[in-house]
């Protein structure tokens, strides 16, 4: 008997610090640049897990940088454009792809599918001349063009499925109360497909906040860049010299927006992924 | 309020054909009840007429204007699903009010309208409820309520009772039928289930494999049932068929050899040249009369059925088939005796191999000869 309380004692035991391991190995860079962001220039160098004193330097340096406040913003336009785009376009093509039996839907699916298989390198330059053809070089507009080229694919996918999954009785009953399938999407299933909505929304705001690539080669001046290039262009007094506190500081800056998204839309998110797996 | 007429209507998906030549007239303000196996075509028919799937052949009159080609909405049709499909993110009032909205109707009707029809329906606490928080009969209800409330010409109905309890459903059968009278509408119901038919029609339309077999009132399909799957079809503990050799006897109608029972003579006129075709007497349970069998006579009950106003024996033939015959309740009989059975000649019906009801044999030759042919 109490060999059995013991085994079990032990199991529990192994089980938290699993947890903990993973919990470290997950959160721990992201706590470190916290730390790292709230010590002065000083003691930088010196290796330490926990914060003595708080010093806000770094953050009221980067913040005074007009051009990384012009960064956030154009950040904040680009990746809203993104998603407001992209849930628009993958509504209306889910409609499409879920709804209406036509010749070649399956082919349309795959070949979304296969668009977003190729490494963004691989079509940097030919997306590059269609930028410069639109005239969209160094501004938002080729961003957003750019990543809702990527951002889309996963967008039909997931609503598709979850449009696949609504009631074809649901959508009867709206034409005979005589809706016209905008209405029908917008009035009825729109409202349904909140969940799954949030989720490809949440996933495409955070796809277009953090990108780097595209960001850098498409813009030039640094009015015009978002955010991750601009941490990653923030320089020091001299050539030798690296910024960590800033780069720190504007790190956490950027994160905070994502942190705080996620907590808000968490349980729609989790109601989301697991909608597809278990009926009901 | 309106007529309702189909004309020929066809309906193919690819190459496989669901409804074939189906022709009727639905008067104003009659309950016309669709009712047939599943795969028989019977929702596909109400689709059609509601505008759901277009059809392929054929017209589709309401009031005498062809509709074929005209919306649900346009047509003046409200319908009940078989799942209810209310909007779940939105209210009762809400759902009843959804298709007044759309017609761009003024806020104050449909307000009114709405809570016209969920007094009617008895929803008038419920406005406020969202459908998840409703029974099922709730839910039912609702569902009616939405397609009422646009005041459609022809009303509906796509097995609605069918995700219902035994009890909920004799109620909102009820319901239903009371709802008829009330309001006076042309309503098209479809279902499998033969009672839910036979107790709200006023007249049956049963179709078999994309074809109308038989149309008329419930008397007609249970007393003259047109063909053995009708006869089958319509009602419950289903009519008994037994394998028969006839002859003609004039004027009186033909005589036939019942095994185990005996020597018949049936008013029933046989056609010219099926003389010794094989042909399928047809008795329900309810008009065969048991007798206790002296010896080894008769047929060796298997079963006894109690349901307490009636009950209904389960007899074993020489070819292993299954009658059914129903005894008063107490049953004086008990598994195992053996009875002997009796009919009226007049209460039963004889099939042709192709599962023709052979007519009554006082009806004139000619018309015999159409109603074969």
């Amino acid at each position: 008997m109490s060999l059995r309380t013991l085994k079990a004692v032990l199991l529990k035991i192994g089980f938290w610090l699993l947890v903990a391991v993973l919990m470290v190995y997950a959160i721990f860079p992201f706590y470190y640049a916290v730390v790292t962001s709230l010590k002065p220039s000083s003691e930088l160098f010196e290796v330490s897990y926990w914060v003595d004193s708080v010093d806000l330097s770094n953050y009221a340096a980067v913040l005074s940088q007009p051009t990384f406040v012009a960064a956030i913003r154009n950040s904040v336009i680009v990746a809203l454009s993104v998603v407001a785009i992209a849930l628009l376009l993958g509504l209306t093509a889910a409609w499409a792809l879920g709804r209406v039996r036509f010749r070649g839907r399956t082919t349309v699916m795959m070949l979304v599918l296969g668009v977003s298989m190729f490494p963004q390198v691989a079509v940097l330059s030919g997306l590059f001349e269609v930028i410069r053809t639109l005239d969209l070089y160094n501004s938002p507009g080729g961003l957003i063009l750019s990543y809702t080229i990527f951002t889309l694919p996963f967008t039909v996918w997931i609503l598709t499925t979850f449009m696949r999954q609504l009631p074809d009785e649901l959508e009867e009953a709206a034409i005979v109360d005589g809706a016209s399938p905008w209405v029908t999407l917008t009035k009825v299933f729109m409202p349904l497909l909140w969940p799954a909505m949030a989720t490809t929304g949440l996933l495409a705001f955070i796809a277009a906040w953090n990108e780097f690539l595209f960001a850098l080669t498409f813009t030039l001046t640094d009015s015009q860049r978002t955010v991750p290039v601009a941490i990653a262009l923030i320089s020091g007094g001299s050539q030798y010299e690296l910024p960590w506190g800033p780069i720190m500081a504007a790190s956490v800056i950027v994160t905070v927006p994502l942190v705080v998204l996620v907590v808000i839309f968490q349980r729609r998110i989790v109601s989301g992924l697991t909608a597809g797996a278990v009926k009901g | 309020m309106a007529s309702l007429t189909l004309e020929k209507i066809n309906k193919r998906f690819g190459a496989t054909r669901v409804i074939e030549e189906v022709s009727l007239d639905i008067k104003d303000g009659e309950f016309v009840v669709f009712v047939g196996p599943s795969g028989c075509g019977k929702s596909t028919l109400l689709r059609l007429i509601a505008g759901l799937e277009s059809i392929t052949h054929g017209d589709l009159m309401i009031d005498g204007q062809r509709v074929n080609d005209l919306t649900p909405p346009e047509r003046g049709i409200g319908m009940v699903f078989q799942s209810y499909a209310l909007y779940p993110h939105m209210s009762v009032y809400d759902n009843i009010a959804f298709g007044l909205k759309l017609a761009k109707s003024e806020k104050q009707t449909v307000d009114e309208r709405v809570r016209r029809t969920a007094k009617i329906l008895q929803l008038d606490g419920l406005l406020d409820r969202l459908p998840k928080a409703l029974s099922g009969g709730q839910r039912q209800r609702v569902a009616i309520g939405r397609a009422m409330a646009r005041e459609p010409k022809i009303l509906l109905f796509d097995e609605p009772l069918s995700n219902l309890d035994a009890a909920l459903r004799v109620q909102t059968r009820n319901e239903i039928a009371h709802l008829h009278e009330r309001l006076g509408s042309t309503m098209i119901y479809v279902t499998h289930d033969q009672v839910e038919a036979m107790t709200l029609a006023d007249r049956i339309v049963v179709l078999n494999d994309g074809y109308v077999e038989q149309t008329g009132s419930p008397r007609e399909l249970y007393e003259q049932p047109a063909s053995r799957f009708v006869a089958g079809f319509i009602g419950s503990p289903k009519m008994n068929f037994l394998d028969v050799d006839a002859r003609a006897e004039g004027d009186a109608g033909c005589r036939i050899q019942v095994p185990g029972i005996g020597e018949r003579v049936l008013p029933r006129r046989l056609a010219g040249d099926s003389d010794d075709a094989p042909l399928t007497l047809g008795v329900r349970p309810e008009h065969l009369t048991p007798t206790t069998a002296a010896g080894e006579a008769g047929f060796r009950i298997v079963n006894v059925e109690y349901l307490g106003s009636e009950a209904y024996l389960y007899l074993e033939t020489s070819n292993s088939d299954t009658l059914v015959c129903r005894s008063e309740a107490p049953s004086p009989f008990a598994r195992g005796e053996r009875v002997t059975l009796d009919f009226a000649p007049q209460r039963a019906h004889l099939f042709d191999h192709d599962g023709r009801a052979l007519p009554p044999a006082d009806v004139e030759q000619m018309s015999t000869q159409a109603t074969i042919s």
